[in-house]
């Protein structure tokens, strides 16, 4: 089947009727949850739009996986709020979960039963799944139902529970790493699926350490750290915050680039120069090189892996010997 | 072989404690028998009377093994815990065997140590070393222990190199199991039947006198002849068994490939069927072989109890002695008899119900209670589907019990008239069952990491009723055990009572265990 003709979502999401059109799906404010001595979440604030993609970006034990058993209400916060879809994820699990579908990163099946009788068990607990869907959905990802779980390999366990949840009648998909061991064709289904899903009006929290699927899929982005969001928003506000890096051949000698403001790393070699600029001074620094004569100019917006070391650079510094 | 030490440590690093446990209870079971003994008959008298009527006692015999030299304080040792030692001998080799071979296997992380410098014969030969060196400290515990006791050298000797070549042989048998299927729970399945068929085998012949004891291995060893007249020829058929069984299950594993079984897994079904829609259809699903099997082999188990039918009568004497094994006990002998049968069905059956209460801890560690409390399930309904799935088929499994225990009765008697006493008898039982299948239920519920007291509850109400009137526990401790209060019919009539004063207590536990577990968070990986 040719990619363009997938219908992985062909009905409009119905939301929940009791659900303010204003309230976010997924709002929580100072999140705290403890384990023992262990600080996992500590004051997380979280903010995703009803129809968006979002990004939840982090190293391992930021804090991605608790967030999201809180939120499904296998974990019981400490202290601050959490609403998901209008209601409170503890006291009303069940009721919100017909509303919402989950892939956790690590999928344990149940080692008697077929890949088939789970997808069916569990999209029935959930309420019931399109039949249509899932043999299209079973399809696609080109998954052998008659399987024992035992004998699925790691690619073929995210599967069973991927056709699961996105087979189901929901208006939210919490993905923990959903597509860890699959392969890029697969992953590329699974993005093609998801954005479905989204342009159906959908709402998706995905959790990933894949930075190219969140770049090609995320609408906002949260990066989360020991516990709390460092930094929200849209890929190109994050972008703002960062660096541009800029090499530049000009008609006259680079002078007076090293007092700018905004401007880092300099290397000047006679008439060229290559540097890295805040993005928020990107417009002055432009003025500037014109005035000295620009002859050639190549310029790299900031990628999410610098987005994302920016954020963790430290630690990787204090890993690494100096 | 390549990796062996190293093997080996690990192994003995992770199951020391385990092993311990074993040689230790091992031990125990055979020297406390002899203490027993000689505290219960103190004149010569009483002890030639009490072992004249243990000998003409079928029932007896079938638990036990042959009746020999029962006159003697080795004798009584030997007869005592020579069976018992062997089956426990041989669940601690298959556990040894299962948890290094196919669980690991099954996991995974067995590809991970074989992808080392490894050869691929490794895991499983140190896995049959480790059980072989943990059976050779089970017959050093029992044979030094009797030694130390003061019994004579030779039949402590037989005692313990016998119990240890049985342990191991069934060992063996693990070791074959875990090549024929992909699932250690179905390794363990075969292995605790080839144990169960060893055991009635011997159970039947020892009784008939037809010969079958010599296809067991049981019968083997107390074939051996322990404290009356020892020989060793025996020994050699434990010896060749294991061997030839070891090889079998060496050339097994040559053949077949790596996560395979030599059975063939079939293909499941593409779509679910009716039986999965609901949390309890799932437990349902989870758990119904584990209620077939035991109650197919609480069924017999029963049939065998109730065809020795009224021999009790002519066999039993109404002397002091038979009533103080017997529970004591004001009415018929018979009646006793059956109350005390009924009793250890009850107990064996709450095998089942607290391994059935076990499950629900099982799921939400391997991570699969997390895909379902994902969905619309309720949590409450997640584990009442469990829950009900123990109590029901704690039922079912008492029942079976008790009406085979009926059924074979009635078969050598003709006597259909006591077939609801019988079954009645067990029935009885039941809330000190649910008790043990709530406190478990409450373990799990609220302290998931202590859940494995609940085996040692029912380990509690096991030694209670062997050795709590032999041994004279206070009665504050004999009253722990729910057993102890749900009277003997019918050789009395039904304590009503109690008896739900009993029910209510299981009943309690297995709510508290809910509310519990509906508070606290759940575990994740």
């Amino acid at each position: 089947m040719a990619p363009g003709a997938l219908t992985c979502r062909p009905d409009r999401v119905a939301h929940r009727d009791s659900v303010a059109p204003v309230e976010p799906p997924i709002d929580i404010s100072g999140l705290v949850k403890t384990f023992g001595h262990t600080r996992a979440l500590d004051g997380l604030d979280l903010q995703v739009r009803r129809g968006e993609i979002h990004g939840f970006l982090g190293p391992n034990g930021a804090g991605k996986s608790t967030t999201i058993r809180v939120l499904l209400g296998l974990l019981r916060s400490d202290s601050g709020s959490v609403r998901l879809l209008g209601g409170d994820p503890w006291r009303e699990a069940a009721d919100l979960h017909r509303h919402l579908a989950y892939v956790p990163g690590d999928v344990t099946l149940w080692p008697n039963l077929s890949g088939g009788e789970i997808i069916d068990l569990l999209g029935r607990l959930r309420g019931g799944l399109v039949a249509a869907r899932r043999d299209e959905l079973v399809e696609l990802f080109e998954l052998d139902l008659t399987k024992r779980g035992r004998a699925y390999s790691k690619g073929n366990r995210q599967k069973v529970a991927l056709v699961a949840a996105l087979a189901s009648e929901v208006e939210l998909l919490l993905l923990d790493e959903p597509t860890s061991g699959l392969d890029p064709i697969m992953e590329s289904t699974f993005q093609t699926c998801v954005n479905k899903f989204r342009e159906n009006g959908g709402t998706v929290l995905l959790s990933s350490h894949i930075l190219a699927e969140v770049e090609s899929l995320c609408d906002r982005v949260s990066i989360v750290r020991s516990g709390r969001v460092v930094e929200s928003g849209t890929l190109a506000e994050l972008r703002h915050l960062t660096r541009t890096s800029i090499r530049v051949e000009l008609e006259r000698p680079a002078t007076g680039l090293g007092g700018a403001e905004g401007v880092h790393d300099l290397v000047v070699e006679g008439t060229r120069a290559s540097f890295e600029v805040d993005t928020v001074r990107l417009d002055d620094v432009l003025r500037t090189l014109t005035d000295l004569g620009v002859r050639s100019l190549t310029s790299q917006p900031p990628t999410l892996e610098e987005l994302f070391l920016r954020h963790y650079g430290d630690e990787i510094e204090t890993m690494e010997p100096a | 072989m390549t990796g062996l030490g190293v093997f080996l440590r690990a192994f003995a690093r992770r199951d020391r404690w385990m092993v311990l446990a074993f040689v230790v209870g091992i031990t125990i079971l055979y020297w406390s028998q002899a203490p027993s003994v000689e505290g219960t008959y103190t004149t010569r008298k009483a002890f030639e009377e009490a072992a004249a009527m243990m000998e003409s006692n079928p029932a007896f015999i079938a638990m036990t093994g042959p009746a020999r030299a029962l006159d003697t304080t080795g004798g009584q040792v030997a007869w005592q815990s020579s069976a018992f030692g062997a089956v426990v001998a041989g669940l601690m080799s298959m556990f040894l065997i299962g948890r290094h071979t196919r669980a690991e296997e099954e996991s995974g992380r067995d590809e991970l140590l074989r992808s080392g410098a490894v050869s691929r014969r490794t895991p499983m030969t140190a896995a049959l070393v480790v059980a072989a060196f943990a059976n050779v400290l089970v017959g050093i515990g029992v044979a030094s222990s009797l030694v130390a006791y003061g019994l004579a050298v030779p039949g402590a000797l037989v005692l313990g190199v016998g119990v240890a070549w049985t342990g191991l042989a069934f060992g063996a048998v693990a070791l074959f199991a875990t090549q024929l299927t992909t699932s250690t729970r179905a390794a363990y399945g075969i292995t605790g039947g080839v144990i169960g068929v060893a055991y009635a085998l011997r159970a039947v012949g020892d009784v008939s006198g037809g010969g079958l004891s010599w296809l067991s291995p049981i019968g083997w060893y107390q074939g051996m002849h322990a404290y009356s007249g020892e020989r060793w020829w025996p020994l050699l058929l434990l010896v060749a068994f294991t061997a030839l069984v070891t090889v079998a299950a060496y050339a097994a594993f040559d053949r077949r490939d790596f996560g395979s079984g030599l059975w063939p897994s079939r293909p499941g079904p593409t779509s679910a069927g009716p039986d999965l829609r609901s949390a309890l259809g799932l437990s349902w699903r989870l758990q119904r072989g584990s209620v077939i099997g035991w109650t197919v082999g609480m069924l017999l188990g029963g049939v065998a109890y109730g065809s020795i039918g009224d021999d009790v009568k002519s066999l039993i004497g109404d002397s002091a002695i038979s009533r103080d094994i017997f529970v004591g006990g004001a009415g018929a002998l018979v009646d006793s008899f059956y109350a005390t049968a009924a009793l250890m069905l009850a107990l064996i059956a709450s095998g089942f119900t607290v391994s059935s209460a076990l499950r629900p801890r099982t799921e939400e560690d391997d991570g699969r209670l997390e895909a379902l409390v994902a969905t619309a399930l309720p949590r409450s309904r997640w584990w009442l589907g469990h829950m009900l799935i123990t109590a029901a088929g704690s039922v079912v499994v008492v029942t079976a019990g008790g009406a085979g225990m009926g059924i074979g009765f009635a078969l050598t008697t003709g006597d259909w008239g006591r077939f609801g006493d019988l079954l009645g008898s067990t029935l009885v039982m039941l809330p000190g069952v649910l008790v043990l299948g709530g406190l478990t239920g409450l373990l799990v519920g609220a302290r998931p990491r202590w859940s494995v007291l609940g085996w040692l509850a029912l380990l509690f109400c096991v030694v209670v009723l062997m050795f709590g009137k032999v041994l004279r526990f206070p009665s504050w401790l004999i009253d722990l055990s729910p057993f102890s209060h749900l009277g003997r019919f019918p050789a009395e009539p039904v304590a009503w009572g109690p008896l739900a004063v009993v029910l209510l207590v299981g009943l309690l536990l297995g709510t508290a265990g809910l509310r519990a577990f509906l508070r606290r968070d759940l575990s994740c990986s």
